[in-house]
């Protein structure tokens, strides 16, 4: 009967073909309006390592003054010092551990066409590419040697080897930056990073970085990080004394393989601040923490709440459709009082005059669903234009085409359901007489 | 075939009750062609509603080919209306868009049949009322009276036991009405038991049996038959009312 049904449905929907459109259309924005906002909501906060977000470890440690929290709930800093960064990285305690920062620094390219340009890079360790593994076109990362070498070694994005290297293959080339040469070892390939979550501090949705650069070097050669920088104090004058400073600026990742080693390492950080207390540092209680990926991001809210007062008014948006919908369906139905009681009198159950229209109202949801999909397209190509920071979120993938096609059709069997009650509400033997 | 015994039906609003049937009490044999005449407002329809059950009734009993419909839920009562009866209206009743062919398969695809026995039982019904070259055509290309045939064809396809038939002849002139009086003589003296409700005199004379109703109730009948036709357990039909 279901073959009939269909058939039926889509017989009616082509014989009102003004109406069906309207119908279509209704559902159609409805779902565009909402699943367009659905989506860059979904993406912004998905998990983007799902492999191994859990192992993967945010680390804070509360240096903040004694008089004043950092923030008002109690939460620790966001980011830490260079100092507890590198006693952390010296110690290795983690199975795979990476300090960083953001830095900016000028490129002076061999070739002299293309004009010298600021670069926006990170300045990290040889573990960050095995942490969050980003793949290589070209070459590999530089290893622990070179990170204890302090070697001027350098993995570009594929932008910047795009615009230096026309995107060939520009391993053992040197890149001459700040008046420094660094040569290049590996040469990222096509990251679909969706937010830059292992920087959430400086902005999740900013373009990839340019470049990456062993840490050691960065210091040795005095590079400031060009990322929000906190003190509660004054960080002193010079170099130097910036660096033996509590100012936080550098974010702190470790990978911990298993649970047990999660605990082991909570335990050491404890064991590390309270040394530091004795050194007269980290005067307030132990507020030391410890979140996987999906935690932090959830900590910095990268999912904002306009992003999801905007998906609330989609949705609403997609409601106020819907009663559209419904009144449109209940005049359609209405209108076929007369057949309805003919098949109700040939020998039609109320079961089957549900199922007739229910399937004739899931027509119109999947007409709908794939005008929608449609539209949806087209509003993130919009949300694109219009917001290039979330051009990364802003993109439609199976599980938003399935939740697409899948929303349309529950949304019009919903919107379906009243006018289809109603229909199996006629009176046979009242409309036999009428028609 | 059917039997009702002190059936009544009231319908109630908030203010006035209104009695559609009282007492109403008939039995009609396997093979029998009743004629239920009666003025309008006399529940005639009524009656034919709720023997066709199309509608409830308020009290009494009511056995159609042996069974009680009393308390039936509506998947019993649509199923053995599909089975059971065939319906004839005066406005015909068929579904504009739909063609022919389709609209004769309505019942049939409720009966649940497969492909190949409802195109055999369709082509058997249109041919035997006359219309099995008009199969592709709609409702609207036909005359009146072959509207009617086709209504009539739809109602025999599923070899219905009991032919319901409200006026059929009411919006046919003279030469059509003609035509379907015969095709539904024809019908029941093949067996199949037929109960029209008509103002017609002239149709009424033409069925075996007439049975009067004035104020739901039934007020004069036939004793018996005009004529005795052999039904299908081979005995001649009697009736009482």
């Amino acid at each position: 009967m279901f073959a009939y049904y269909l058939e039926l449905g889509l017989r009616s929907l082509k014989r009102n073909p003004v109406l069906t459109a309207l119908m279509v259309l209704g559902i159609a924005l409805g779902i565009a309006a909402s699943m367009t906002t659905l989506t860059v909501m979904y993406l912004m906060g998905s998990d983007p390592i799902p492999w191994k977000s859990s192992k993967l470890h945010y680390v804070q440690l509360d240096n903040w003054s004694a008089e004043q929290p950092y923030y008002d709930d109690g939460r620790p800093p966001d980011q830490v010092t260079y100092r507890d960064a590198t006693a952390l990285m010296e110690a290795g305690k983690a199975d795979k551990q990476a300090a960083m920062f953001k830095m900016s620094l000028p490129v002076q390219p061999e070739n002299r066409e293309v004009k010298p340009f600021q670069s926006l890079g990170r300045v990290t360790y040889a573990d960050f590419f095995a942490m969050f593994e980003p793949p290589f076109a070209y070459g590999a990362a530089w290893n622990h040697d070179q990170d204890a070498a302090h070697a001027r070694v350098i993995v570009l994005g594929k932008d910047m080897n795009e615009k230096l290297f026309g995107g060939q293959n520009s391993v053992g080339k040197s890149v001459r930056m700040d008046g420094n040469d660094y040569t290049v070892v590996g040469v990222i390939g096509d990251w679909k990073l969706r937010s830059r979550y292992y920087d959430l501090t400086n902005g999740a949705f900013d373009d990839a970085d340019e470049f990456f650069m062993p840490y050691t070097t960065a210091i040795d050669l005095k590079h400031h990080g060009t990322g929000n920088n906190s003190c509660w104090k004054s960080s002193g004058d010079g170099w130097d004394a910036y660096l033996q400073s509590d100012c936080v600026w550098q974010q702190m990742w470790v990978e911990l393989d298993s649970p047990a080693r999660l605990a082991e390492y909570k335990s050491f950080l404890d064991s590390y601040v309270n040394e530091q207390k004795k050194l007269g540092r980290f005067p307030r209680p132990l507020n030391n923490r410890l979140l996987d990926v999906n935690q932090w991001m959830k900590d910095q809210k990268v999912v904002s709440r306009d992003v999801e007062v905007q998906t609330g008014l989609g949705f609403a948006f997609l409601a106020v459709c819907l009663v559209n919908t419904i009144g449109l369906l209940l005049a359609k139905f209405t209108r076929k009082a007369g057949e309805i009681g003919l098949r109700r009198a040939l020998g039609a159950s109320r079961r089957n005059v549900f199922a007739q229209y229910m399937i004739e109202s899931g027509v119109v949801g999947l007409t709908g669903g794939a005008l929608g999909l449609v539209l949806t397209g087209l509003g993130l190509v919009a949300v694109r234009l219009l917001y290039t920071e979330y051009k990364s979120v802003a993109q439609l993938d199976w599980t938003m085409v399935t939740m697409t096609i899948g929303l349309a059709l529950v949304s019009a069997l919903l919107a379906g359901l009243y006018p289809t009650w109603r229909a199996c509400q006629v009176a046979p033997a009242a409309q036999l007489k009428t028609q | 075939m059917l039997q009702m015994k002190h059936l009544s039906k009231v319908y109630r609003t908030h203010m006035v009750e209104t009695h559609a049937l009282r007492d109403f009490s008939i039995h009609v044999r396997d093979g029998e062609f009743v004629a239920v005449t009666g003025p309008s407002g006399s529940g005639k329809t009524t009656f034919l509603n709720i023997a066709g059950l199309l509608e409830e009734f308020s009290g009494g009993e009511y056995w159609l080919d042996g069974v009680d419909v009393r308390g039936m839920d509506d998947n019993a009562r649509s199923k053995l209306r599909n089975e059971k009866i065939g319906f004839i209206f005066q406005s015909f009743n068929l579904i504009p868009d739909l063609n022919i062919f389709d609209n004769v398969d309505v019942p049939l695809r409720y009966r649940g049949y497969a492909g190949a026995e409802r195109k055999r039982r369709i082509d058997e019904a249109l041919t035997r009322v006359g219309l099995a070259s008009r199969m592709k055509h709609y409702p609207s290309e036909l005359s009146g009276g072959q509207q009617q045939r086709v209504a009539i064809a739809r109602a025999l396809a599923g070899s219905p036991r009991l032919l319901m038939a409200d006026e059929p002849t009411g919006n046919l002139d003279s030469l059509m009405a003609r035509g379907v009086m015969e095709l539904l003589e024809d019908i029941n003296r093949q067996g199949t038991t037929i109960i029209m409700v008509t103002h017609d005199p002239e149709l009424a004379a033409r069925a075996q049996r007439n049975v009067h109703v004035i104020d739901g109730q039934v007020t004069d009948f036939d004793e018996e038959p005009k004529l005795r036709v052999p039904t299908r357990d081979g005995n001649p039909a009697a009736a009482t009312a």
